[in-house]
């Protein structure tokens, strides 16, 4: 599910020039440009290796032949056998080799870091361009197929890169040599070689493309199976807890059944083109054999048995490394599909962050102005590109004054979640939202930090529309505990200090304390230096959340906004949490999403949302007086029915 | 290691036997193959007899015709063994991590089992296949023509000795080094994989904290060192070759000076000579194929051994032998229980926990912030085995109750929950597959979750992303309540379940589920008092130490505890309890 906002048309993708050529040979296209254009140079010299270990092993192949001949003969003809030329000879042979064998190490090892060179580029720069998706994508595509791209779909370029491209090469080499070398001997004849090779070659682009459907479906479902995987291996506790065990693996099953299947019907095909291209050639041998002798025979053209007999080996030197390519068929059809995976994820467009007001760190002057300082001052500001020609950028003190304005809003086209939403948080209040559940108070803070984008209204920070904020400085200036807390693999420190990168372990555990986790943190087996894995599982939920609120705190930012942020911590705890979190905010922006009433009781503004629409708002004290919704909502507490509890 | 993933071949063993032979037959006629080729020149061209030429050439034709056959067919099978053993290593995986316990899932990372049943297969997958077609034919020819070249010149043959040691003790020192990498270069995988899922599950906390640099250089050092541990490896088994070439390049020195030396002095024909080259040649080409395979295999070998690992895990919680299946009542017993997590820092997350509820009743359940509420409750329906004392349910010990039974029979909304991709009655028929739509919608209703699903576009057939990502928290609470009261069970156990739920709603549904299932035993864990004054009898957790267990007004009493939360919560001591 979209929001209307991210259309997924436009943005033309870097490198899609190829896209105009035939369906399945773009990505691999678009992937061999990549690779040529960042090993440039490796690729030429891989060819000239190559190059070089065909002439060494040629220089061989006449040596034997003309050992006999040259060497032995004369030898054993001779009275005195003198070995002296063999030896120089062979000295000169080992030379040679040499020389191959090294060109041939060369270019194998320049080719490892080609193929791996080129993943390593794929997969950063799919995990930079990831990043900048907008969170709609995450909603609405299963996490193991996004990871599957990352491992499958790139794995599957390896043996394409690292060794079908330089078997092709190779081929190609030889089959250009051959090709020379049977032209000057028959022409006739040659011609009936080229046909048999586009046979050939038209045998295996046909079954290559039908196998090319099968390999597109296997990576698809090889997604869907890490997708099964990775949803239900991180739901397990609930597949335990419902005895859900036998459904699960039933579905596995068929996932996977469907996955063997794919798997098998695009190797199937592909398998067959080996032997076919290999007895192609045997054909083309006897063809040519049979042709051959007929032709000359009945004088048909001008030309030696002995002639015949050498252009039959020559086509032999010129089937095999069709053939060799032709192995090669799988490992480049399964480059193709995930080289497509890969780009079409890389293609996706991303967050629209046009924004040119940036946040800054800053100083006042002694006359009262802001000037921009590298240093942390704790005092930030906006800065506002000039409008004017050469006019200064302005300076604009963030003070975390919030206004919405008529904002409606909804996920899906149609389904409208906020309707008429205006509120004007001024700077330093504490805005609480309570209202019941889905009422849409996680989707305001949601638009406030443009995790998703308003389709009508406006919203401003002191002054400035969000939009005209680069996301970046948006999001820094506030900070969120959500209602979903997600922990990361690393210590307890590494998670507080996700906050802010530059604070010092004394910030951390200052900040811990300030929340109240100092006391759990401590008794963990190693402390600050516990290592979470998993979401933090082998911590307590009430637990994570603290984390979560530490990590906040320890951001320091200009406005904060809590959702839920104490639900499953006691009141005993919260009750530090609280007056932490008060201590903290001095002076800031704050908004507090909660049911508790006492959380919720001091605020400065109160606004009770109800099924997307602002109800009431007011103080605790005159909302109570309206006898409207934020009571009722306040009912089970029966004192506050009377009136102000203590 | 090697008999559990030998196993997984199952009821693909007969292609598996049968492809090397195809692959055989084929070398064979490969081998004949040139024996008529050169027949056709000798007899039919060379001699200019076209009758000759036309039965050679159909003979050969004949002959490629069935290699053909015999290559479709190995290649058919090769296919159908390998990706059928690649299926059964991902479902042996599967089905093993269903019976994972708790305990279990605490110790494999999410990423990391996915890792093994997708890359760790595909790469054994790759493996057995070059196995299947590779293995037979490479050291066929290599082994003839090792014979070949014994029969012609045993004393020349004596440099092929020398070769083959050299070599052996060669692949052995990098076969070991780089099953070693190989071993490191999954590990990374793992590593790229938790990265890339933290980003995508956690892309909010990423994006709200700003911190796409830092999992930029999380994910860069993640995939740099594999990309840097794969190069190691992949360099090293490059290595192979030109070592591989030198000896044989040597040999064919070796040979060419001897043989002319035994030539001259009569021991050796010239025609002899020529044919050892032809079989060096060979015995080069097989080798590359055979070290090939060789460094192949050690490659998936570990790869094998993290498959192997899974299937082999032994689950912490076994069904018993002879299990009891019979549950009389929902009743639940904590006989002086104490637990500490097995991962944990050895420290017991309960102690000493003496507890007796009956039948049918409504048990609030409070306490600090880890005071070891999840870890009792998890004990009732045996995530996890007591370490000392005994847990009853219906007067019997869990640990002799049928598995499948017990947690049929208590339902436990967690309070990490979580609901899957599907639409929503899917979802709902996870607590019970044949439930009928107006079952679901009655969960619903009591669960207060009817009111939002009939006012999603397409009712109880919407979709729902993973995690339920397009309801907000309330939401997903209330559909995991729907869904295990979808159970029909005799003790319901709600893990804090209602926090993201306001006061209101909160009351309905407690109040649904007290008029509506009046026999099911309940336990309620929550934060608020308001919750749970009503019930029977509310236990007081402290620091995994039972601090008290009694009604509202007898623990206003005599519990310290409870009455600073009831104070703290604006309650007044001994008001009457709400009405609902
Ligand atoms: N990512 C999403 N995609 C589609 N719909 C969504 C998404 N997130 C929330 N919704 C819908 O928007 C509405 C408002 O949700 P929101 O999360 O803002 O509620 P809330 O007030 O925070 O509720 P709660 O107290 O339960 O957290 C709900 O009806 C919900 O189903
Ligand atoms: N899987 C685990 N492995 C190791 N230790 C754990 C694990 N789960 C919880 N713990 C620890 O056991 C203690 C009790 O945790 P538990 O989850 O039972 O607390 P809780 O009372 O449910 O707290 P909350 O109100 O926060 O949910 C905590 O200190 C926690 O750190
Ligand atoms: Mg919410
Ligand atoms: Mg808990």
């Amino acid at each position: 599910m979209k929001p209307i906002f991210a259309p997924k048309t436009t943005a033309s993708p870097p490198l899609s020039e190829g896209a105009g050529g035939s369906q399945s040979r773009a990505p691999l296209w678009r992937l061999l440009r990549v690779i040529w254009s960042n090993y440039r140079f490796s690729l030429m010299t891989v060819a000239a290796c190559i190059v070089v270990t065909s002439l060494t092993t040629l220089a061989s192949t006449l040596f034997t032949r003309s050992l006999i001949d040259d060497y032995i003969a004369p030898l054993t003809a001779a009275t005195t056998p003198d070995y002296s030329p063999l030896a120089h000879t062979l000295g000169l042979l080992a030379a040679v080799l040499l020389i191959g064998v090294v060109c041939s190490y060369a270019h194998s090892r320049l080719m490892i870091n080609v193929s791996q060179g080129t993943m390593l580029r794929l997969r950063t720069s799919l995990f930079d361009h990831m990043q900048q998706l907008p969170v709609s994508y995450f909603d609405s595509n299963a996490h193991g197929k996004v990871m599957s791209t990352y491992t499958n779909d790139i794995d599957s370029l390896r043996q394409m890169i690292g060794s079908s491209l330089p078997q092709t090469l190779n081929s190609l080499i030889t089959i250009t040599a051959t090709l020379v070398s049977m032209l000057a001997l028959s022409l006739p004849l040659t011609v009936v070689s080229v046909v048999m090779a586009l046979v050939m070659a038209w045998t295996t682009t046909t079954l290559g493309k039908r196998s090319r459907a099968h390999f597109k479906t296997q990576q698809e479902k090889l997604a869907e199976v890490n997708g099964f995987i990775e949803e239900i291996i991180g739901g397990q506790r609930v597949v335990k807890v419902f005895n859900h065990e036998r459904q699960a693996a039933e579905q596995f099953e068929r996932l996977n059944e469907q996955l063997r299947a794919s798997t098998y019907d695009a190797n199937r095909i592909a398998n067959i083109v080996m032997p076919v291209n290999g007895n192609l050639g045997h054909l083309t041998y006897v063809l040519i054999a049979v042709m051959g002798a007929w032709l000359i025979l009945d004088g048909h053209i001008d030309l030696s048995l002995g002639t015949l007999v050498a252009f039959l080996t020559l086509n032999k030197s010129f089937a095999r490394p069709i053939a060799n390519v032709s192995q090669q068929i799988n490992s480049v059809l399964n480059a193709s599909v995930g080289a497509e995976r890969v780009f079409s994820l890389m293609d996706e467009p991303a967050e629209v962050d046009d924004g040119d007001v940036t946040l800054v760190n800053a100083v006042e002057t002694a006359d009262g102005f802001l000037m921009p300082t590298p240093l942390p001052t704790g005092l930030w500001a906006w800065q506002v590109p000039a409008e004017g020609k050469d006019g200064k950028p302005r300076f604009v003190k963030v003070d975390g004054g919030v206004e919405l304005r008529d904002v409606d809003f909804g996920y899906v086209p149609g389904k409208t979640v906020l309707h008429d939403i205006d509120i004007n948080a001024m700077p330093d209040w504490k805005i609480a939202f309570v209202g019941g559940t889905g009422a849409g108070k996680t989707t305001v803070t949601n638009l406030i930090n443009r995790f998703y984008e308003i389709q009508h209204g406006s919203i401003t920070i002191d002054g400035i529309p969000v939009s005209r904020i680069r996301k970046h400085s948006l999001r820094r200036a506030l900070g969120m505990v959500l209602q979903q807390t997600h922990l990361f693999t690393g210590s307890v420190l590494d998670n507080i200090r996700y906050g802010r990168l530059d604070a010092t372990d004394q910030d951390c555990i200052e900040a811990a304390k300030l929340v109240g986790a100092d006391g759990f943190i401590r008794r963990l087996s190693d402390g600050y230096h516990t290592v979470l894995t998993d979401d933090g599982g082998n911590l307590s939920h009430g637990e994570r959340q603290l984390l979560a609120i530490a990590r906040a705190a320890v951001a320091d930012p200009p406005v904060l906004i809590l959702d839920e942020a104490t639900s499953s911590i006691d009141t005993r705890t919260e009750r530090f949490v609280q007056r932490g979190m008060d201590t903290l905010m001095k002076g800031r922006t704050t908004f507090v999403i909660a049911h508790r009433l006492s959380t919720v009781r001091g605020a400065d503004c109160i606004i009770v949302l109800d099924h997307g629409r602002i109800a009431e708002q007011g103080t605790h004290t005159e909302l109570l007086a309206r006898r409207g919704l934020y009571y009722n909502l306040a009912s089970p507490h029966p004192l506050l029915k009377e009136g102000e509890p203590q | 290691m090697f008999k559990t993933i030998a196993r997984q071949i199952g009821q693909y063993w007969r292609a598996t036997l049968i492809c090397p032979l195809m692959v055989m037959l084929e070398a064979v006629i490969d081998v004949l193959i040139p024996y008529v080729t050169a027949s056709l020149i000798d007899k039919g061209i060379n001699a200019g007899d076209m009758p000759a030429a036309y039965r050679y050439g159909a003979v050969m034709l004949c002959m490629a015709v069935v290699s053909l056959t015999l290559g479709i067919i190995a290649g058919r099978l090769s296919a159908y063994a390998g990706t059928g053993f690649a299926a059964n290593l991902r479902s042996a995986m599967f089905a093993n991590v269903q019976r994972f316990a708790f305990g279990d899932i605490d110790k494999y990372s999410t990423a990391g089992l996915v890792t093994r049943m997708t890359t760790d297969v595909t790469n054994l997958q790759n493996a057995f296949q070059m196995l299947l077609r590779g293995t037979v034919r490479a050291p066929f020819t290599l082994l003839s023509s090792i014979v070949m070249c014994f029969v012609i010149s045993p004393d020349l043959s004596l440099v092929f000795v020398t070769a083959t040691v050299i070599l052996a003790v060669f692949l052995y020192f990098i076969i070991t080094r780089v099953g070693r990498l190989f071993t490191g270069v999954f590990k990374q995988y793992d590593r790229v994989n938790t990265v890339v899922k933290e980003n995508v599950t956690g892309v909010r906390e990423v994006k709200a904290f700003t911190r796409e640099d830092h999992e930029r250089d999380k994910f860069n050092d993640a995939a740099g060192g594999l990309h840097d541990l794969y190069v190691k490896a992949e360099a090293l088994m490059a290595g192979t070759h030109p070592v591989m070439n030198m000896v044989v390049y040597g040999c064919i020195i070796a040979i060419s000076w001897w043989g002319a030396h035994f030539v001259v002095a009569g021991t050796l024909t010239t025609g002899q000579l020529t044919s050892l080259f032809t079989y060096v040649m060979s015995i080069l080409m097989s080798l590359m194929m055979v070290s090939m395979v060789f460094v192949q295999l050690t490659q998936s070998a570990a790869s094998a051994e993290r498959v192997a690992q899974v299937i082999n895990e032994v689950p912490d919680i076994l069904n018993p032998t002879r299990a009891d299946a019979v549950i009389p009542d929902g009743s639940i017993d904590f006989d002086r229980v104490s637990f500490a997590y097995k991962g944990g820092s050895g420290e017991y997350a309960l102690h000493d926990i003496d507890l007796h509820i009956a039948a049918g009743q409504t048990v609030g359940l409070i306490g600090g912030t880890g005071s070891g509420k999840s870890s009792l409750i998890n004990l009732i329906s045996r995530l996890y085995d007591v370490t000392r004392g005994a847990v009853r349910v219906g007067g019997k010990d869990v640990r002799t109750l049928d598995l499948t039974a017990l947690r049929d029979a208590v339902a436990v909304v967690l309070q990490q929950n979580t609901l899957f991709t599907g639409t929503v009655l899917d979802n709902l028929r996870w607590g019970d597959e044949h439930a009928t739509l107006d079952q679901c919608r009655e969960a619903c209703r009591l669960a207060c979750a009817d009111e939002f699903i009939k006012q999603m576009p397409d009712g109880y057939d919407s979709p729902l992303e993973q995690g339920g990502a397009n309801l907000s928290g309330g939401q997903r609470q209330r559909l995991c309540i729907a869904r295990a009261l979808l159970k029909k069970p005799r003790v319901l156990i709600l893990d804090d379940s209602t926090s993201a739920l306001d006061n209101d709603t909160d009351a309905r549904v407690r109040r649904n589920l007290a008029t509506a299932m009046p026999g099911v035993t309940k336990v309620i864990i929550s934060q608020r008092v308001s919750s749970l004054r009503d019930c029977d009898s509310i236990i007081v957790l402290d620091n995994g130490r039972l601090a008290g267990f009694g009604t509202h007004e007898s623990l206003l009493d005599t519990c310290d505890v409870y009455r600073d939360i009831n104070d703290l919560q604006g309650n007044p001591a001994g008001a009457p309890p709400t009405p609902s």
